[in-house]
C-alpha cells in the first residue's frame, strides 16, 4: 500500500512539469504585449516599458522565461502579478474562497444526489422516480450560466432570500446559492448514477441472500445496496472536486465570487504568465490528488480491490 | 487617458441603448438643490482591482484612479462641470504661458501629519518623471523642461531642471514651450503630492496610500480583489469635504453582477449599467437613474501610412467614407437615441465647444456627394475593387460589434466598397498592432478626457510623432494652429485658436468622429444626491443616505 502511495505521488513529478510547461506556454504565445496594455491608449514611454518587461522576464525567450519561473518555484518564490504582489498571496487569498465553494458543492450534490438517486432506485417505475429523472434531465440540459441568472435573480433578486452576490468575507451562508448553483449540475449525473447502480445491486445474489437470512430492510439497503452502489459514484465525486474547482469560472463570475476563476480570468486577460500557471497548475495538483483519493477509497468500499506494490 | 478594458470602453461600452435626446444635462432627479439626505450611510458603489500599486504617478486605469481621487488633492480639482478650482493652490500664475510661479495653501498635511510644502510637490513630480521609477504615468510631466532627460531610459537624471522651490509655500515651472492650457492639467491624479514615505518605498506604499484629499483608507481597507474601503478625512477642507460616512468599492469583475445587486439594494451606486440591461434599466430604476455626457467620444482612425490612404486621394476617401454613415440612424437605431452624433473632435462638455467649425458639414451624411468624393478620389488613385476596407475593434469588452457592423453596411451599401468589421480578441491585442502601427485598415479609437481641456483631444492625438497618434497623421499646419493656441494668453482665446485647427482635421479627418459618450447610471433606493462630474464619475463625496 504504501509504495503503491509513494509511487503515485511519484507521477505527480512528470504531471507538475508538463502542466506547467504547457500552460506557460500557452500564455506566452497569447497575442499582444501585457505591458503595452497596461498603457491603455497612452502613449508608451520605452524606458517605463523596459524596465516592466525586465522585471516580469518578458524580455526574455520562452525557455529562459519558463525556467525562471520554476528555479522560483524551488526558492518558495512564486513571482510577483502586475500590481506587485506576491503571486503566493494572492493564491492564499483565492484559493480558500473557491474550496470552500467547491466542498460546498460536492457535499450538496453528494448527499442530495445519493439520497434522491437511492429513493428512486428503490422506487423504480413509480411517480417520485419518473419526477426526479425528468427534473435531472432538465438540469442536465440547461447550462449553468442559465440557472445562475435565473436563481441570480428569482432568489436574490425577487424574493430576497439571499444575496445576490457574495459580500466581502464570502461565508458559507454567503457561498450556499452559488454552491448549489455549481453543484447542480453534477448533482444530476450523481442522482442517476445513484438509481442505475442501486437497480442493478438489487437484482444481485447477495441482496437475495441478505434478505433470506432475514435482515432487516434497513440493513440491507443500506450496507448491501448503497454501500457496493457508491464505487462508481465515488469516482465520480473524486473527479469531480478537481472539475468543480477548475469549472467555478462561470459560477464566480455571475456571484462575483472574490476566489480562483475570478482572478485566473483577470490573469489571463491581462496576460500575466505566472499567476495563470501558479493557479493552473494548482488546480491540476488538486486533480490529482483527489484522483489518488478516490483510488484508495475503492479499497475500503471493496475489498477486492488491492494495492499490493 | 485613463482606460480600463471596462471603461476604457466606458462610452463605448454603454453602447447599446441609451435613450437620451438631447444632450443638455442628465436625467438626474436629485442633483446639488436637493436636501442634505443623511450624512451617516457609508455609500457601496462598484470598483475594479486596480492594475498596478495605488501610487498616482503609477495609475492609469479607472479601478485605481477613482480611488486616487478621492483620496489626493492636488493643487486644482476640477468642479462638477469640469471647471478647474483651487485646492492646495494659492495662487498659479503664468504671464507667458511658459513660466509659472505657484503658491500653495500653508498647513496642509497628509492624513499622517506630514506637511506639504512646495518641496512635496517638486519630490513628487521629479519622482513620477524618473525613468528608473517606472511610472505608468509619467508622460504626464513631459511639457515640463528636463523631462527628457529624467524619463530617458536607464538616465542618471531623477530631476526635471524646470522645478524650482523659492520658499516652503511657492515654487516655478519652466515649460519646453509655452502651454496657456497647462494650469488646467493640474487637477489630474498624476499631479498630486504624495509623502516622503511613498518615494522611499513606493510598492509598501501603494498598498496603503496615504494622501490628503476628501477621504482616506480604512485600516486594512484594500482587500484585493474584494473590496476598498474609504473613509472621511476629517481634516480636508478643501471643496469635496464628504457629505457620507464613508465609500466602499466593492470589486466586480462583471457588471450584470453588479446590477443584480443594485437592484436588491445590495449596491448603492453602480457607474455604468452592463450593456446587457440598458433596455430596462429605466423601468427597474425608475427615477433613479442618469443619463449625463461625459468629456469622451468615440472615432474610427484610418492610419496614413497605408498607401491607398495617404495623399489627396486618401482624404478624398476619408472625408467620403465620414459622407457615407449616417450617424443619427444609427445613434437612434443601435443607441435608442442616446448618443449624439459627432460634430468635432472633441465633447460638448468643454469650454470652448462648438458645433459649427466651418468643415463640420463632412461629418453631415450626404450619400450622394460621398459617392462622388469616392470617384475623384478613384480618378486620382484607383481604389482595387476586390480590396476590403476594415474597421477593427476589440471585441472582448464594450459592444462595439453592433455599431461596427451598421458603420459597415451603411459604407457598403452607400460606397459600393467591400467593408467588414475586424474583431480583435482582446483590447490588448488591439493596442499591440495600433502601437506597432501594423494596422491594415482603419480601427476603432475613443478619446476620454484627462483634464477638461479641447487641447486634450487634439495635441495628444493629432500632432506630427504625438503619443497617442496612431494613424501617423502629420501636418504642419495643423502642429502650427495647436502651438499657436497653446501660446495664447488665455483660455477664451487658446480655445478660438484650437476650433480653428479644427478646420483642418475636419478637411484631413485623420480620424472619424461619431458620436459624443454619454454615461448611464443607477442607484439604490438608500441613497439620493447622485450626480456625476464632467468625466462620467460620479460625484461620490455628494452623495448621502436617505
Amino acid at each position: 500500500m504504501a509504495t503503491y502511495i509513494l509511487k503515485r505521488f511519484l507521477q505527480l513529478i512528470p504531471v507538475f512539469l508538463g502542466a506547467t510547461l504547457l500552460v506557460y506556454f500557452l500564455v506566452f504565445s497569447l497575442p499582444g504585449d501585457p505591458i503595452v496594455a497596461l498603457f491603455g491608449d497612452k502613449p508608451v514611454n520605452e524606458a517605463v516599458a523596459a524596465q516592466l518587461r525586465a522585471q516580469y522576464h518578458l524580455d526574455q525567450p520562452f525557455w529562459i522565461q519558463y525556467l525562471l519561473y520554476l528555479k522560483g518555484i524551488f526558492t518558495f518564490d512564486l513571482g510577483q502579478d502586475f500590481s506587485g504582489r506576491p503571486i503566493a498571496a494572492v493564491l492564499g487569498e483565492v484559493f480558500p474562497v473557491t474550496a470552500r465553494l467547491a466542498v460546498m458543492a460536492l457535499i450538496f450534490e453528494a448527499v442530495f444526489g445519493i439520497i434522491f438517486g437511492l429513493i428512486a432506485g428503490l422506487r423504480k417505475g413509480k411517480f417520485f422516480d419518473a419526477t426526479v429523472l425528468i427534473a435531472s434531465l432538465i438540469v442536465i440540459g440547461i447550462p449553468i450560466f442559465v440557472l445562475g441568472f435565473l436563481l441570480q435573480f428569482t432568489i436574490g433578486v425577487q424574493l430576497g432570500w439571499a444575496k445576490p452576490t457574495v459580500s466581502s468575507a464570502a461565508t458559507v451562508q454567503d457561498l450556499i446559492l452559488p454552491a448549489i448553483v455549481l453543484g447542480l449540475g453534477s448533482f444530476a449525473y450523481v442522482l442517476r448514477l445513484t438509481r442505475t447502480s442501486v437497480i442493478e445491486n438489487m437484482n444481485a445474489d447477495y441482496v437475495r441472500t441478505a434478505t433470506a437470512k432475514g435482515l432487516s430492510r434497513f440493513r440491507v439497503v443500506r450496507v448491501h445496496i448503497l454501500r457496493n452502489s457508491l464505487i462508481p459514484v465515488i469516482t465520480f465525486l473524486g473527479a469531480d472536486l478537481g472539475a468543480l474547482m477548475g469549472g467555478a469560472i462561470v459560477t464566480e463570475g455571475i456571484f462575483n465570487v472574490p476566489g480562483v476563476g475570478n482572478r485566473l480570468y483577470r490573469a489571463v486577460t491581462q496576460g500575466e504568465g505566472p499567476t495563470v500557471v501558479s493557479i493552473v497548475t494548482v488546480l491540476v495538483l488538486i486533480y490529482v490528488v483527489s484522483n489518488l483519493l478516490v483510488d484508495l477509497l475503492y479499497a475500503w468500499l471493496d475489498p477486492r480491490i488491492r494495492y499490493d506494490a | 487617458m485613463r482606460f480600463s478594458r471596462t471603461s476604457k470602453a466606458l462610452g463605448m461600452m454603454a453602447i447599446a441603448a441609451l435613450a437620451l435626446t438631447g444632450c443638455g444635462g442628465g436625467g438626474s432627479n436629485s442633483g446639488s438643490s436637493n436636501a442634505a439626505g443623511n450624512s451617516s450611510k457609508v455609500i457601496l458603489a462598484d470598483g475594479s482591482e486596480p492594475q498596478r500599486p495605488l501610487m498616482p504617478a503609477d495609475t492609469n486605469e479607472v479601478g485605481g484612479g477613482k480611488v486616487i481621487d478621492m483620496m489626493f488633492a492636488g493643487l486644482v480639482s476640477y468642479d462638477p462641470s469640469g471647471k478647474s478650482v483651487n485646492e492646495l493652490a494659492e495662487s498659479i500664475e503664468g504671464k507667458d504661458a511658459q513660466h509659472y510661479t505657484i503658491k500653495i495653501k500653508k498647513d496642509q498635511k497628509f492624513t499622517n501629519g506630514e506637511v506639504i510644502t512646495a518641496k512635496t510637490f517638486v519630490d513628487s513630480w521629479n519622482f513620477g518623471a524618473a525613468a528608473k521609477n517606472a511610472q505608468l504615468s509619467g508622460a504626464f510631466f513631459e511639457s515640463i523642461k528636463g523631462y527628457d532627460e529624467a524619463s530617458a531610459e536607464g538616465s542618471k537624471v531623477d530631476t526635471m531642471s524646470g522645478l524650482k522651490v523659492v520658499d516652503d509655500q511657492t515654487f516655478t515651472v519652466e515649460l519646453k514651450q509655452p502651454e496657456s492650457d497647462w494650469p488646467l492639467r493640474l487637477g489630474y491624479s498624476a499631479f498630486v503630492p504624495v509623502p516622503s514615505a511613498a518615494l522611499k518605498d513606493p510598492k509598501g506604499y501603494g498598498e496603503k496610500p496615504v494622501g490628503n484629499g476628501p477621504y482616506k483608507m480604512a485600516d486594512g481597507g484594500w482587500q484585493h480583489n474584494v473590496q476598498i474601503q474609504l473613509v472621511p478625512n476629517p481634516d480636508y477642507n478643501g471643496p469635496r469635504k464628504a457629505k457620507n460616512a464613508g465609500v466602499t468599492f466593492k470589486i466586480f469583475q462583471n457588471d450584470d453582477a453588479a446590477y443584480q445587486d443594485l437592484l436588491s439594494n445590495n449596491l448603492d451606486v453602480l457607474q455604468t449599467i452592463p450593456t446587457s440591461a440598458l433596455k430596462n434599466f429605466k423601468s427597474d430604476l425608475g427615477e433613479r437613474t442618469i443619463e449625463k455626457p461625459y468629456a469622451g467620444n468615440q472615432t474610427i482612425a484610418i492610419p496614413e501610412y497605408l498607401p491607398e490612404w495617404s495623399g489627396e486621394a486618401g482624404k478624398l476617401r476619408r472625408q467620403a467614407i465620414s459622407m457615407a454613415m449616417n450617424r443619427d440612424e444609427i445613434t437612434k437605431v443601435i443607441f435608442n437615441g442616446a448618443r449624439k452624433p459627432a460634430m468635432d473632435f472633441t465633447a460638448p462638455v468643454l469650454d470652448g465647444y462648438s458645433d459649427s467649425i466651418p468643415g463640420s458639414e463632412n461629418l453631415k451624411f450626404d450619400a450622394a456627394k460621398a459617392k462622388d468624393l469616392w470617384a475623384k478620389a478613384d480618378a486620382i488613385q484607383k481604389w482595387d475593387a476586390n480590396k476590403t476596407f476594415t474597421i477593427a475593434y476589440n471585441a472582448d469588452k464594450g459592444g462595439h460589434k453592433a455599431w461596427v457592423e451598421a458603420v459597415v453596411n451603411q459604407l457598403k451599401n452607400n460606397l459600393g466598397i467591400k467593408v467588414e468589421g475586424k474583431p480583435y480578441a482582446t483590447f490588448k491585442e488591439a493596442r499591440n498592432d495600433a502601437t506597432a502601427k501594423t494596422l491594415t485598415g482603419s480601427i476603432r479609437a475613443g478619446w476620454q478626457a484627462d483634464y477638461p481641456s479641447l487641447y486634450n483631444f487634439l495635441g495628444p492625438i493629432y500632432k506630427t510623432g504625438a503619443g497617442s497618434n496612431d494613424a501617423e497623421y502629420a501636418n504642419p499646419a495643423f502642429d502650427k494652429a495647436v502651438s499657436d493656441g497653446l501660446k495664447a494668453s488665455s483660455v477664451s482665446e487658446g480655445n478660438t485658436a484650437m476650433n480653428k485647427a479644427q478646420e483642418i482635421l475636419l478637411q484631413d479627418l485623420p480620424a472619424i468622429p461619431l458620436w459624443y459618450q454619454v454615461s448611464q447610471g443607477g442607484w439604490s433606493d438608500q441613497v439620493t444626491n447622485v450626480d456625476y462630474a464632467w468625466n462620467g464619475v460620479p460625484l461620490y463625496y455628494n452623495i448621502t443616505g436617505k
